[in-house]
Order: structure tokens, then sequence, then C-alpha cells
């Protein structure tokens, strides 16, 4: 590859908390009827005031600590000035030179840390519909979501592949998934992610290439994983085309679209935006002290790295069944609890981890104890060996050549023909699952 | 002696004397509205029959010995104070159709009191001003001669009060915009503290400076009514929680220990000659009662004009962006030239590359003030001032000045940037017959005791003679 992208990223994760940023509003607005969750404050009537929420500025200081970043002990709201039909008080409250964390970074798998430049905390706009009433194109806005608290995750541009974004995306979902601050769900836009991607010629020497390239592109409107994949995939190809024709593509915003995996224009930036950012004056400032910081430090639960890394250690599992049992925290906490209860009947945790993983068990259906009372029974029933059942089904298989030939022609069927038959020469109960693989393994 | 004349106290005994109902002194504020209006222009609202209403509700709850601060007073709000279900357009015609849902704190306060609102008063389009005369709905008129202006922005609340049309008014102060008119009407006006009175529900100007309050015929209601309104509010994370104090009941002052501070700075070149005769006077009574005056030298309030003039054009043109005429109102193109210049010089303020020479700078300045002050208020306990440097102004005096509003709170500004209490309080009249006041500044949260220095003032003045004047209208 000639060319090396720089790739950086934005990432607004809305948090579940109750009310919203600074009102007592609920925020709760996914599916609700329009403009039924709003008050003078996140309307922006005249004389309204913000307060601001305090589990709020919380969590988003413990996405920050998640993160690694360092927590100023000084921070303040600022009011960023646009005009938008959506931004009822023709400003958000935002936060611009004193976030809340600064100078963190992400371990990727590969060892590679992402740097996060800052986490900050905003509020939500409203919404637009663009429809036709009675014959006629009219904008609605509902103001439901106004007000509703959002959390910046800003990152350095530190990314060179889209797998390295997906992989951070996937992580920083999970992290905030197990603070519990937001169901970071893409198609509800609790997340929504702004990856930024240029390119640089990958021979650069070290001096030069620390310089980042004269210019960068916004992508939005992605809301899926898969989608920032494919977003940069075609920036990468469509930046190559351009500087291998000796031009230098032009610094823009643009939009992702779904159809086609491509991106097109939607807006040159020129200059910079001058939103007049300036301290939000109906906000005081805030100060923590240490004692704060560290209190809400030691209330974030263990974050899946670590997690998965003990139970590598503890539980001697394989990284692999780690990683699966520690994606989502419920599963894992599920997991513990179950390995506690097994303990007593010397099942290890191994067992446990091969049965909710093989079986796909619903967790929220199956206690714990429930499932090791599957996996006991089950276990007493593997008194025959894989080999001894390897031995009846040759000799099944030898009796009825058929049956061979009809799993070839994909007749899965016949497996259940085997079963029965091996079955009935044991006569003992089996793990059929077991069995209906070892089958599979003979019929190849 | 008529209804509508009486202050709160006496109004107060009287009612509870069943001497009249709240029903007839309402009725005689009513009349004397009536009266008055063609020639004053002090409301932009007259709520005529909800004061009805409100006043006999009064008068039930009086017969069932209700005891409450207000109960029953006639009182006029300032039309930049939202009112639920009343019209509410900081005398702009952006907002001329705008009712409010919600009440603003300080209307929620006065009514859980038991006040009756009389209605709105007229102000500066967005008190943008120190005239009235930027009211898109007409300039309001001095009621001790109509030729002249009441001051701003709060002129309509205190030409109510100087007129005897209400029994008090609530006004609003970014600088100088209560002490100010209350100075040209000749009453009392008190700016609080910046956070000790709720801004929620007050249509924002300059959001860090914005301090509502009372304005009245005296100081003991001045104190009556900061009672009522002061205290944390949990709709506005800038009220402090400090306690409040009982100020209508600790306004007695041994004026014998006070140490009076005064500036030289604020006796400045081109005051009028009358007020500097007058502030000198006054400062010789407190003298002869045995205050000790100590010469200060403070920092040139010229320069409190240009930090605040920076600091409260950017907030306003942030503030003023929500009135697009989408959800509510008129579109921006209802602005008139006043607040477009404000919006225009803030916007200009704020812009990238102009933040830290303007803003960012005037921000520093102000800490700068702020600590001449608390040096000041190291060595006297308050500050003492002409209120405003002229008279009055003839009707039409702004319309070529736009900068007219900040010459003349050029002395009131650096106590407002500072977040400073003052109050304004009449001293006596100009040969011309226009009112002349002197302000009385204290550090912050010294309500009570700039309430208290203000009630000796008065008490010992009381038996002069202008005192028994009235409007002749």
């Amino acid at each position: 590859m000639k060319y090396k992208a720089v790739i950086g990223l934005e990432v607004h994760v809305e948090l579940k908390t109750n009310s919203k940023m600074f009102c007592s509003c609920s925020a709760d607005y996914f599916g609700q009827k329009p403009n039924t969750h709003t008050c003078p404050v996140c309307l922006g009537l005249p004389g309204a005031l913000p307060v601001p929420n305090k589990k709020a500025i919380e969590w988003c200081v413990q996405i920050g600590l998640a993160l690694n970043c360092n927590i100023p002990l000084f921070s303040k709201f600022d009011r960023k000035n646009y005009f938008y039909p959506d931004l009822p008080k023709g400003y958000q409250i935002s936060q611009y030179d004193k976030p809340f964390c600064v100078n963190g970074y992400l371990t990727l798998t590969s060892g590679k840390k992402v740097g996060v430049t800052r986490v900050h905390m905003e509020e939500d706009t409203g919404k637009l519909i663009h429809e036709k009433v009675s014959g006629e194109n009219v904008s609605l806005i509902d103001f439901n979501r106004s007000g509703v608290p959002l959390v910046e995750i800003v990152t350095e541009p530190d990314f060179e592949t889209a797998e390295e974004v997906k992989e951070y995306l996937q992580k920083l979902q999970q992290i905030v998934r197990y603070l519990g601050v937001s169901n970071a769900d893409m198609e509800k836009g609790n997340m929504r992610l702004e990856p930024n991607i240029s390119l640089r010629l990958s021979n650069q020497q070290s001096a030069i290439s620390n310089q980042l390239p004269p210019y960068k592109v916004e992508v939005k409107n992605i809301n899926s994983f898969a989608f920032v994949s494919k977003a940069i995939d075609y920036e990468i190809k469509r930046q190559t085309e351009i500087l291998e024709k000796g031009k230098t593509p032009i610094q823009e915003t643009r939009g992702f679209v779904e159809k086609n995996s491509s991106t097109v224009s939607q807006r040159v930036k020129e200059e910079a935006s001058d939103y007049r950012y300036f301290p939000e004056p109906d906000i005081p400032p805030l100060r923590w002290t240490k004692e704060q910081i560290k209190n809400l430090k030691s209330q974030i639960p263990e974050l899946p790295d670590k997690k998965t890394q003990r139970f590598e250690k503890n539980h001697l599992l394989p990284r692999t069944d780690s990683i699966i049992l520690t994606r989502e925290k419920i599963t894992a906490d599920y997991f513990e609890e179950a390995v506690k209860l097994g303990k007593n009947h010397d099942l290890t945790p191994k067992q446990i981890a091969n049965f909710i993983i093989n079986r796909k068990i619903d967790i929220t259906t199956t206690l714990p104890a429930e499932l090791v009372k599957e996996v006991l029974n089950s276990s007493k029933k593997e008194e025959i060996s894989d080999a001894e059942l390897k031995k009846i089904i040759k000799e099944i298989l030898e009796k009825n050549p058929k049956v061979a030939e009809d799993y070839k022609a994909g007749k899965t069927s016949v497996i259940q023909f085997v079963i029965g038959q091996v079955m009935y020469i044991i006569r003992k109960k089996i793990d059929t699952e077991v069995l209906r693989k070892l089958i599979m393994e003979e019929l190849k | 002696m008529k209804l509508n004349s009486l202050n709160i106290k006496e109004a107060n005994e009287g009612l509870k004397k069943k001497s009249f109902s709240s029903v007839e002194l309402t009725k005689a504020c009513l009349d004397q509205i009536r009266k008055l209006e063609g020639k004053l222009n002090a409301f932009v609202t007259v709520t005529e029959n909800e004061a009805l209403e409100q006043a006999q509700e009064a008068d039930k709850l009086i017969s069932a010995g209700q005891d409450l601060p207000l109960l029953g007073i006639p009182i006029a709000i300032k039309d930049n104070f939202s009112t639920l279900g009343i019209k509410t357009t900081a005398s702009s015609i952006v907002l001329d159709d705008y009712i409010p849902p919600y009440n603003a704190t300080v209307v929620a306060k006065l009514k859980a009191a038991g006040m009756v609102l009389l209605g709105k008063t007229n102000m500066d389009a967005w008190a943008h001003g120190s005239s009235t005369e930027t009211s898109d709905y007409g300039s309001t008129k001095n009621p001790w001669n109509i030729k002249y202006l009441p001051g701003g922005s709060s002129g309509g609340s205190a030409a109510s009060v100087a007129a005897d049309e209400v029994i008090a008014a609530i006004g609003s102060e970014t600088a100088g915009s209560i002490r100010q008119p209350a100075s040209w009407c000749g009453v009392v006006g008190l700016k609080p503290t910046y956070g000790r009175v709720s801004r929620y529900g007050v249509i924002a100007m300059g959001s860090s400076l914005d301090s509502p309050g009372p304005i009245t015929k005296t100081v003991e209601d001045s104190a009556l009514i900061l009672e009522v309104l002061a205290g944390v509010d949990e709709n506005d994370a800038t009220t402090s929680p400090l306690p409040v104090g009982n100020y209508s009941q600790k306004l007695s002052k041994n004026i014998k220990e006070l140490k009076i501070g005064i500036s030289e700075e604020y006796f400045i070149d081109g005051i009028d000659k009358e007020v500097k005769e007058m502030v000198e006077g006054a400062l010789k009574k407190f003298e002869k009662f045995g205050a000790k005056i100590e010469n200060l030298k403070l920092f040139d309030p010229k320069y409190a004009i240009d930090v605040y003039t920076i600091i409260q054009r950017s907030e306003v043109s942030s503030n003023l962006a929500r009135y697009d005429g989408i959800r509510y109102g008129n579109g921006r193109d209802y602005f008139k030239d006043e607040a477009k210049r404000r919006i225009m010089f803030g916007t200009y303020a704020l812009s990238s590359g102009y933040y830290d020479q303007y803003y960012n700078k005037a921000q520093k300045v102000r800490t700068v003030i702020i600590d001449d002050f608390k040096k000041a208020f190291e060595k006297v306990d308050v500050i003492i001032a002409p209120t405003s440097p002229s008279l009055a102004l003839p009707v039409g005096a702004t319309k070529d000045s736009a900068m007219f509003g900040e010459i003349a709170d050029v002395l009131v500004e650096p106590s407002s940037i500072a977040g400073l209490a003052g109050i304004n309080i009449p001293i006596g009249f100009s040969k011309s017959g226009l009112p002349i006041g002197m302000q009385i500044i204290g550090p912050q949260f010294s309500e009570e005791l700039v309430l208290s220095v203000a009630y000796e003032y008065e008490k010992l003045t009381q038996v002069e003679k202008w005192r028994g004047l009235k409007p002749n209208l």
C-alpha cells in the first residue's frame, strides 16, 4: 500500500439517566408521542434556565475513568452557538476548553493504544421530521429528545484501518454497557459515530509522517459498526484515486449512503465553523475534590478486558471462551454465579463454560442453579466414551450404506435415524448433541 | 388619604384591621391606573379582572385569619417576568402574542405570599436601555413631569410606584435598571446581590448580571418584599444557598459606628451640580448622625462600562438566539435597532480571534473590579454615591445615542459587574421638581446592612419637607 490511512473518531453516547440533562423531563423518549416529554427548559422558552443533572455528570466522568482519562478538578459548561430548528435555545450547552475528562486511551487486542483526546458532556437536540401533511410538505419538530444527556468521546487520529476502528467501537460499546450508563443501541441512536479520514504516504519519513495530512474528510449518518468499516474502506479507495491523480481531496463532510456503501459530499468546510463558544453563565463552574473522583472510580465495575484476563487465569478458560463469556456483563456474572454453585458438585468452570457457550443457554430464563443441575445431568449421561460411540456409529453406517449416500445428497434427516439406532444399541440416556456431532464427523 | 397611595406596611395594617378590603384597595389602584395610563404608559398589560378575583380571594383569606406577608397587596411586575397565562413581552413585539405556560420563581413566590397581580409594566424592549424609550409599546413618562423620562429599563415599575398606581412593583436590574429609574422617579429601588433572587422565568438579558428586585415607596417595604423573593431556587443553579435574613425585622442600625466610603471617581466630571450637592448634603447628614466618612480610591467607573458592555452584549447575542419565531412569537425581523445592535456587537465580541481580545479580557478586568471592591469593603461598611449622574432627561433624549444607557448607568455598572448589593433611596428634589437619588452599595449578600443604612437615613430625614410631595398629575 502506497498510502496509510489516518483515522480519528467522534462518538456520541446517549446516557440512560431517568431525567434529561438540564431539566426534570423523562429522558426516555424513544417511541414516545412527539412533544410529550417537554418543559420550558428543553423547549427553550423565555426565561427558562438549565440545572445540570448530577448523575449524568458522574456517569460522564466514569466513562472517562474507564478510558484511562485524567479528570481535571476544575471544569465548566460552555455555550456552542449555532442556529438549527431542532436546537431550541439557539445554542447547545456543551463543553469547550475544560471538558470533564482528558488524555485517556483504549488498548486494542493488538496492544496498540488508541489515544482518547477528551470525553465531554453535552445535550442532545430535538428531531426534525419531514412529512406531507394534507398534501403539503412540512417540517415538524419533536422536542422529546431535546436535552437528553449526551457524552462525546473524541479520539486522536490513531487508527490506520477499518478493523481497528471497529474493534475500538465494540470495546467502547462494551465498556459503556458494563458501566450501565447507556444501552449504546445503534439502532435507537444511543450511539452515533463520526469518523474522519485522510491519507498520507506510507513511506514518509517519521519526522514528516507525524504531520497530519492537510485535509480531513468527516463522514456522517452512520448507524452501524459494519457501515463504519464500509465507509472507511470506500473513503480510502476514493481518496487514493484522487491522490493518484496528483490532487488533494477537499476538506468536507460526507454522508454515508447505505444502498451502495459509498459516501457523498454534504457540506464543504471552507474553514472551521465559528460557534462563538463562551462559558455558560447559567451554570456555575464545577470543582471536584480528589476524594469525589476516587469515590466515582471505586464505583466502576471490573471492565471487560480485566475480566477476560481474570477468567483465563482464575477459571483456566481458553481466551476464546473468556471473550465470549465477558462480551456482556450479565453473561459474565451469570457464569461466575454458576461456577460458584458448580464447585459444590465438583464441576469445573470449563464444563460450565462449555455448556453456556455450546448450548446457547438463555440466561434470562434459566437460573444458574438450574444450569448447574443440567450440567450435572448431562455429565452423568456421558458414561459411554466417545471412542466407544464412534465404534457403534461406524458399525451402523457400514450396515446401512444408504445413510451416507442420502446424507451427501443433502438429506440431513438421516442423522436422526442413526441417533435412534445408537440409542437402541446402547440402551442408555446420552447427550444427543454430542452424539449428533460424532455422527456428522463420521459422515464427512 | 387615598388607598392607592398607601405603602405595603400601611396597607397590611389596614387590611388586617378591616379598615378596607383588598378589593377596595385594588379598585383604588385600578382607578388610578385608568386615570393616569393615558399620560404615563407605565403598563403593557393591566390584568384588571384577574386582580379583582385575586383580591376577593385575598379578602376571604384575611377573614379566615390567614397571615401572609403580601396578602391582598396590589403589585405590578415588570413585563420580562414570565406569568402563567398572562402575556409576557419584555416590551418587544417579537413576543407580542407570547403567553408563558409557567410562572417565574419570583412570580410564584409573590403569589404564594398573597400578592394581587395588577399587571405587567413597561420597560425598554428586552431591558436594553435606561429610559423605556426603546419599548415597542411606547415610552413610559416620568410622573413628576411627563415631558421627562422615567429611566429604565424598569421605568414602568418605577413610574407606577411613584404615581401610586400600585402599592409596590418588581423590577430587574442588569446594571442600573432598578436603581436608576428609582432615582429618576423618586422611589426606593433595591438591586440584590447576584444570586440572591432567582432568575428562573425572567427573560434573560445579561445572564451573569441579572438581578430581580423590589421597587417600593419605603425602605421597609423593600425589605419586606426581599424577604419573600430571596433564597435558593432549585430551578436556578446560580442562586446562593446562603440563608435569607429577616430583613424587615432587622432594619435598625446604630449608624454611629458606620464607616461610609466615598470615592471621588463617583463624583465624575459632568455630573449634575444639584445631584452632586444633594448627595454631599446627605453625606453631611450621615456625619451629623455619627457616621464616619472615609475617602476611597476606587477603580475609575469608566472601565466598568467597557467590561459591562462587552459581557452583557455577548450574553445578549446568545440569549436572544432562541427568538427565531419557530415555536412562539414573531420572527427575527421584528427585532428593533437596539436589540440588533447588541446582537451584532456581542456576536462580534465572541467570534473566534476576538474572544480573547474582548470577552476574555473583559472577564479578567471584571475580576480586578471585584477585587477592588473587596479591598474597599475591608476599610468601610458601605459605599455611597449618586445613583445617576443626571436628573431625569427629557423625552427623546436617547434617540440618537446608542450608548445612552451606558453613560446614564456609569455609576451603577461597577457594582453590577461585581454582583454587589445596592439600593437607591430618594434624598430630595431639584429646583425643577425632579427627584434626586443616592445609592448605598454593600458587599455581596449584605442586603441586611444596605437596607438598614437606607432605613436609618429615611427615618432620620423623615421630617424633611420634600417627603410629603406627590406627583401632580
